[in-house]
């Protein structure tokens, strides 16, 4: 993955808008940033810890050619997709859609922060929905949980343990899902193939090796 | 035959035992009493949801929608696709819009889609449950439904996000939607005046990053029993669980007393329309509706 990385930084040479615009879903609408920072007065996680650099400082940072100050920070992970940002921006740039493509693109060559929680919960979602074409909601919680091991997955379980047995007795928490059960999709086999197909393509349009 | 068809897509979490089963159980009532024919999308997936948005890739989530697309023209032409699932709805015309504006990216969807069979040419409306309320219906039709109105209960609307941005309801404001309150009216209660209708609950950080969600969470239950709330009613599954599951958390963190019950708004307009507390789905909550039961068994 830091091949990756090299490779990126390589090719755009000191030109990280470019890398940016051309690699980062919506990446082609940093420009449009006029910094007034109304994004960041409305984003709901700003006075919250992590939270160091607001979308419009990312957008400046991205400008000035800040290459690892920004694919390494934590920022751009916390957006909630509550998507204010997004319809209070005078100038229309769709803020969200450049958060989640920002991340997707450090995590793609491998510079992601470790252990970063809403990654994980990212890559564990998606497996999960996609390994039958629908979520198994058992499954997922069980795998965020242990996360870190099986000491600290139990932990999290007690501590958990109120909400989840208050989702059984409403029946709103399934536990045959558990063990393979609940409902899945018939053509998992096409599904599996059409997203191999459309990941191969996308890395074929973006340059990236498969 | 029914008054209106459409093609529905209930969401992963509205299948039997998930989080959101009483929501399809209070949908099915409701469509019943309006005769609203929904008939589902036949292997509908998963759209993705947000969160996704890492480990996917654009591409490989616009295919996923595409499928879905592709499945509702083949056996249900010309019907609109209805989503009752915020992030369903989210999710699909976002495709929708991005796929309609962007020749290369159908042209990939497309040929990831003959993977599995399927061709892409008419993408059909992606429209959520309360916009055909709304839109297709209207508030009239909705409260002359009503047999039992839902009269001196005050409830709190709580809009969220994705029903409201970036997409929102025709005619509304991101601001300050009404649409929600006057669903609420329409049934004969009364919306409460609610600050925080438009606030985030957290979404899917709720579970990666609980204490920044449960803190949004509590300043929207707060302000719901500001408002002189008894309850809360939402139009999204996320919202609903979100602002539910975890009161019980916050008080033991900020040594709160939450104990509000979440409701969805088809939920109420089951009870009004004199369906039993099993048609509204009532048995799923977490926190119990006391009031609404004992108004369902009246």
């Amino acid at each position: 993955m830091s091949d990756m990385n090299q490779q990126m930084s390589a090719k755009y040479k000191n030109n990280f808008l470019k890398e940016i615009e051309e690699q980062a879903e919506m990446g082609e609408w940093v420009k449009m940033c006029m910094q007034c920072g109304v994004c960041s007065g409305s984003c709901p996680t700003n006075f919250h810890p992590g939270w160091e650099h607001p979308p419009q400082e990312l957008f400046m940072m991205i400008r000035a050619g800040k290459r690892d100050e920004v694919l390494d920070s934590q920022s751009m992970w916390m957006c909630v997709s509550c998507y204010n940002c997004y319809v209070r921006c005078p100038r229309k740039v769709p803020i969200t859609h450049i958060m989640h493509g920002i991340a997707e693109y450090a995590y793609r060559i491998g510079r992601a922060p470790k252990n970063q929680p809403t990654l994980h919960l990212s890559q564990t979602f998606w497996n999960n929905a996609t390994k039958t074409g629908r979520v198994n909601e058992v499954q997922l919680t069980q795998s965020l949980y242990f996360k870190d091991g099986i000491m600290d997955g139990i932990k999290k379980a007690m501590a958990m343990q109120d909400v989840a047995l208050g989702l059984v007795k409403a029946g709103r928490l399934n536990v045959m899902e558990a063990i393979g059960g609940g409902h899945k999709c018939k053509d998992i086999k096409g599904i599996h193939a059409m997203l191999a197909k459309a990941k191969e393509l996308e890395n074929q349009r973006k340059g990236r090796a498969a | 035959m029914a008054k209106k068809e459409y093609a529905f897509y209930p969401g992963c979490s509205s299948q039997k035992g998930a989080s959101a089963s009483n929501y399809l159980v209070s949908v099915d009532s409701m469509c019943k009493t309006l005769d609203i024919k929904m008939t589902e999308i036949p292997d509908w997936n998963c759209c993705g949801a947000s969160i996704s948005y890492a480990e996917a890739g654009e591409l490989p989530r616009l295919a996923m929608n595409a499928r879905n697309f592709a499945l509702s023209e083949q056996h249900l032409p010309g019907q609109d696709i209805v989503a009752t699932c915020a992030a369903c709805w989210l999710g699909s015309r976002e495709s929708k819009e991005r796929l309609e504006h962007n020749n290369t990216l159908m042209d990939d969807t497309n040929k990831a889609l003959k993977e599995a069979g399927l061709n892409l040419k008419v993408i059909p409306e992606v429209r959520h449950m309360v916009e055909v309320l709304i839109e297709d219906l209207g508030y009239a039709e909705l409260a002359s439904h009503v047999k039992k109105p839902l009269e001196g209960m005050k409830i709190a609307g709580y809009v969220g996000c994705q029903t409201n941005r970036p997409f929102g309801i025709q005619g509304e404001s991101f601001e300050n939607p009404m649409y929600l309150d006057k669903l609420i009216e329409s049934v004969g209660a009364q919306a409460t005046k609610f600050d925080q209708k438009v606030t985030c609950c957290g979404g899917a950080l709720a579970f990666s990053e609980p204490d920044k969600a449960q803190a949004q969470i509590k300043d929207i239950i707060e302000a719901a029993y500001d408002s002189g709330a008894e309850m809360l009613v939402t139009p999204c599954p996320l919202c609903q669980a979100n602002t539910e599951v975890y009161q019980g958390q916050i008080n033991k963190k900020y040594g709160t007393k939450f104990q509000l019950p979440v409701l969805y708004y088809s939920q109420l307009m089951v009870l009004a329309y004199g369906g039993s507390a099993k048609d509204a789905g009532l048995n799923g909550q977490v926190i119990r509706a006391r009031r609404l039961e004992e108004f369902a068994g009246k």
